[in-house]
């Protein structure tokens, strides 16, 4: 009696431990600071909801009668969970893209969000987990029994069915408090998580120790135990092959179709990141949940008396050998396993049951639903908090119809069993684009008729529904309709037979009618979204919009999401929209956002109904949609081609415009140098013609006249020859023909001689020249007869163009080490910019042609330079006009 | 022109792509195989005599599938880590497309 108050008292304290661990669980989440909430190894811990009291207890039991068969119910998962890349990737990035809240809402989703297909699934889980409900609350209460056994036994209040009432209405409450506290847009519920990841690891650290002491306490070792398990019944492989491939096959299917698994794995997962962990955390969680399972199966049948139930060796074993503390921890392990299976799949099953029949239901009802006035949240909320209870209480239900008793591992079966049924619908739905809803519908009746038939109604005995002739000689005494030998194959185990047929007639059916209907638009949308989720991950455009009121819109989105939330949705969308105020323009875009966020709290085909009343024009079909796509594909692409085309058009135009000014400025200027270059020609040439004739015409003429005369005509022949000489010198330079006379010489002799040859020539105004003597005591080695024509030129050109009343020219000689810089500036006005740019060019002349030169000394001056190495350049930022000779370091001697 | 395609249909997919890319590519393809392996040590037993003459002691078929079990852990982990420096977008592309 002192047990079991005292593991009442364990009870009641390990359970309000779990509400606060779920309290403060929620209460962070909630304020923002939960990131230790989402961590890979709470959610590989909360995947552990697979291992239920089932398996806790029922394994060692399983193990007792069949040896190693209980390894294919951990194998399966292990290898789901190990393949992540092909399944469960895909589904858990398609459950994060589409919002995703249970397993009907996936398979509702993929084939055109039909509310028919969701029901259906919800029925079918619904019935499949009914029983495994019962089961978790079947084990408590006979753990519960053992230890009143242990304690004196035959206590009245302890019976079996106020405990598992107690237990049902005590797992409904913590459930309702924590599963439904808010209907978040994404269903995920941070205190439930982890609260049963802290019971993930209680129910490891239990059965853990229970092993440790089996092996290492009573065993006395490892090589022992070996040995006492060879010794054992259990001592030689003995498998049906049949039921140790099918299991391997049906745990796996079950590990991704239970409403539960599912829940945990698709709808709580925060990060598709977690999955890396639990791809190899979870497989070796189950494995270590499996390692000792063997040893306390082989002890207990050891050491306990013939006919002790072997589903309860994990607690009579360590309670046989007096450890009372043990066998506590033990009971807490499997009070945890049940508990977390009850709380997950009650909340995956009233979300289910609430959002696909539920809802429906009460939109019905209440008339078009979608504008009624007044929030429906409490509504939502109702319906999944009585759907919990009454999920929980068709489990005790069934509980107390059939009495427990039964062997805990065969129920447990025949509910994997069902749900498998939709795996062929689940599984070709994200993989092949060809599968339809009516494919879906059909393959699940058909699964789920045959299980029903072949399993689950025979699993509840002769007699009690299904009457012992049909068992005997099949339904309507038709012999190949015996639910235990369909098509009159025998000698099949039942549940291998079962899951056969039932297995292949669903696929082929659903292959089939896929294969012969023709899928709805909006099946092919979510088909193509589902199939290449990763290809993109935008949603279906399906709402044609513009029909729709935001208003109508904004209120039915406060009634299912709250006024906050709604508002909040809107402003965001509003704001996308680059629109100010409240209130977005029903687009397209924002109509399925909206629905999507509806559909994580309502489901996906309530939400697709609800927005479709509003809006009305629902979708469009998928060829307009394709075709538009494609014609605004091709259309971007080629205007993006044109705007680069015209990019590059617009900068080969302008680089044209430039060179286009450039030639017209060098072509006027041609033009002016060819008029003055007549111009030059023709003056001298008319002298001389005038004089030369006066020569031969007149006979009177006297020796001064003469004198005077042919020295005109010489002078007038030296111009010309000077300019022809200035032509030919450039073309020479220009043509590269040129040898360089190499000398040494001083730089300020040379700058002596070509200022006196400068001032020699008899145009031009006199000019002051000041220069820095000391500078210019340098030598150079180079062509000194070219550089001087440089100078002199320059020297020439101040002269001639420097407009000050009082001319200066300026010679500074600055020496860079490698470069000698020799600079002209004198005090005029300088030269305008826009001539700047062609001083250098063949017959460019500045002003007026006030004094002679055909506009070839710079260009033959630059032409020189860069045959010395060096280079001529105009100086900008002088006074006046400023040239600047630059020689380069061979050109200066060594001192 | 001699060739009318050129610069009309868009960049094309390449043939040849980066080494690490492609050490990418194969670790995913090793992640896809691996519970293949997995289901074929684990059809082994299926060979394995069961008429009591010629069975194996569990204790040896106890090391033999837990043993195929660690491994399986042991590979999975060593992809999951090289898989870790994905892109979180994942732009892998995947063989999910149109059939």
């Amino acid at each position: 009696m002192g047990t079991l108050n005292a593991l009442v008292a364990v009870c009641l304290t390990y359970v309000a431990m779990l509400f606060l661990v779920a309290f403060f669980a929620e209460r962070s989440a909630m304020r923002g600071r939960g990131g230790w909430l989402r961590s890979p190894l709470v959610y590989t811990l909360s995947l552990s909801i697979y291992c239920t009291g089932w398996t806790f207890y029922g394994a060692v039991g399983y193990a007792a009668r069949s040896g190693l068969e209980y390894l294919t119910i951990y194998i399966g998962p292990s290898l789901v969970m190990v393949g992540w890349w092909w399944i469960v990737r895909k589904l858990v990035r398609i459950g994060r893209t589409q919002r995703i809240t249970s397993v009907a809402d996936l398979i509702s989703s993929r084939f055109g969000k039909s509310t028919l297909l969701a029901v259906c699934v919800t029925i079918l889980a619904v019935i499949s987990a009914t029983p495994y409900i019962a089961l978790q609350l079947q084990s408590v209460t006979l753990s519960f029994a053992v230890f009143a056994e242990a304690g004196g036994g035959g206590q009245t209040i302890y019976t079996g069915e106020s405990t598992a009432l107690w237990v049902a209405m005590g797992l409904s409450l913590f459930t309702v408090v924590f599963g439904t506290r808010n209907l978040d847009a994404n269903e995920r519920h941070h205190g439930v998580v982890m609260a049963i990841a802290v019971e993930a690891v209680v129910k490891l650290f239990a059965l853990l120790a229970v092993g440790a002491f089996v092996v290492w306490g009573v065993s006395g070792g490892v090589s022992e135990t070996f040995t006492r398990i060879d010794a054992s019944q259990l001592g030689q492989w003995q498998m049906n092959g049949g039921r140790w491939a099918g299991l391997i096959m049906l745990s796996a299917a079950a590990f991704l179709c239970l409403p539960r698994m599912f829940q945990v794995l698709v709808v709580e997962n925060d990060d598709e990141e977690h999955l890396r962990t639990a791809s190899w955390a979870f497989p070796l969680y189950v494995m270590l949940m499996s390692l000792f399972v063997v040893p306390v199966a082989v002890v207990g049948l050891d050491l306990l008396p013939e006919g002790s139930n072997p589903d309860l060796f994990v607690l009579t074993v360590p309670l046989d050998q007096g450890r009372e503390g043990l066998a506590m921890l033990s009971f807490l392990g499997g009070f945890s396993s049940a508990t977390s299976m009850v709380i997950v799949a009650a909340i995956a099953l009233s979300t289910m049951v609430s959002n696909h029949i539920v809802m429906p239901i009460f939109l019905r009802m209440t008339g078009g639903g979608a504008t009624v006035s007044g929030d429906v949240r409490h509504v939502v909320l109702l319906s999944r908090r009585v759907s919990i209870i009454a999920v929980v209480m068709l489990g005790y239900i069934y509980y107390r119809l059939t009495g427990g008793g039964e062997a805990l591992a065969a129920i447990g079966l025949v509910s994997f069993a069902g749900v498998a049924q939709v795996l062929p619908a689940m599984l070709g739905g994200i993989f092949w684009r060809g599968a339809t809803r009516l494919g879906a519908m059909a393959g699940l009746s058909v699964g789920f008729i045959i299980w029903l038939y072949t399993l689950f109604l025979p699993s509840f005995g002769p007699g009690l529904i299904l009457p012992e002739f049909v068992l005997q000689q099949g339904a309507f005494g038709i012999d190949w309709l015996r639910p235990r030998a369909l098509f009159g194959i025998e000698g099949l185990d039942p549940l291998v037979h079962a899951l056969l047929w039932s297995m292949t007639l669903n696929t082929v059916a659903f292959f089939g009618v896929s294969v012969m209907t023709f899928p709805s638009p909006l099946e092919r949308l979510q088909g193509a979204q589902f199939v290449n989720v990763f290809q993109h991950s935008g949603g279906p455009r399906s709402w044609s919009g513009g029909v729709a009121q935001s208003e109508d819109l904004m209120i039915m989105a406060q009634r299912i999401l709250g006024p906050a939330e709604a508002r909040a949705l809107f402003r965001r969308e509003a704001t996308r929209q680059g629109l100010r105020g409240d209130l977005p323009e029903p687009s397209p875009d924002f109509l399925e956002n909206l629905e999507r966020e509806l559909s994580g709290s309502v489901g996906g085909a309530t939400a697709h109904a609800m927005v479709g009343q509003i809006v009305g024009g629902m979708s469009v079909s998928v060829e307009d949609l394709m075709a538009v796509a494609d014609e605004t594909a091709q259309m971007m692409e080629y205007s993006n081609r044109l705007e680069a085309q015209s990019r590059e058009l617009t900068r080969t135009a302008r680089q044209l415009r430039e060179v286009n000014q450039k030639l017209t400025r060098l072509s006027v200027q041609k033009d002016a140098f060819l008029s003055q270059i007549s111009h030059e020609l023709r003056t001298p040439m008319t002298s001389i013609r005038a004089f030369s004739e006066i020569l031969r015409d007149s006979d009177e003429l006297s020796a001064d006249e003469l004198n005077k005369y042919a020295s005109i005509i010489h002078d007038e022949a030296l111009r010309l020859t000077r300019l022809l000489d200035d032509l030919l010198d450039l073309s020479v330079l220009e043509n590269g023909q040129v040898s360089l006379n190499l000398r040494e010489g001083q730089l300020s002799a040379l700058l002596d001689r070509s200022a006196a040859a400068a001032a020699a020539s008899d145009d031009g105004r006199a000019l002051r020249l000041s220069r820095d003597p000391s500078k210019e005591a340098l030598m150079l080695h180079t062509d000194l007869d070219r550089l001087s024509q440089v100078f002199i030129n320059l020297i020439a050109n101040a002269r001639k163009y420097c407009d000050a009343p009082d001319p200066l020219l300026e010679i500074r000689v600055t020496d860079h080490g490698d470069l000698l810089w020799v600079d002209f500036i004198d005090n005029g006005s300088g030269i305008s910019d826009d001539a700047q740019d062609v001083i250098f060019e063949k017959f460019a002349r500045v002003g007026e042609p006030r004094v002679g030169g055909a506009g070839l000394g710079l260009a033959i001056s630059r032409q020189i330079m860069q045959r010395l190495g060096g280079e001529i350049t105009y100086l900008r930022g002088e006074n006046g006009a400023a040239f600047r000779v630059s020689l380069p370091r061979p050109a200066m001697a060594a001192q | 022109m001699s060739t009318p395609h050129d610069n009309s249909e868009g960049p094309r997919p390449t043939v040849f792509v980066e080494r690490q890319t492609y050490r990418m590519r194969r670790t995913m393809d090793a992640a896809r195989l691996v519970p293949l392996l997995g289901l074929l040590l684990f059809a082994v037993p299926l060979l394995w005599p069961t008429d009591p003459e010629n069975a194996l002691s569990t204790s040896k078929t106890i090391l033999y599938v837990f043993g195929v079990w660690l491994m399986l852990i042991l590979v999975t982990i060593r992809l999951s880590w090289v898989l870790r420096s994905l892109p979180p977008s994942d732009k892998a592309p995947d063989r999910g497309g149109e059939r």
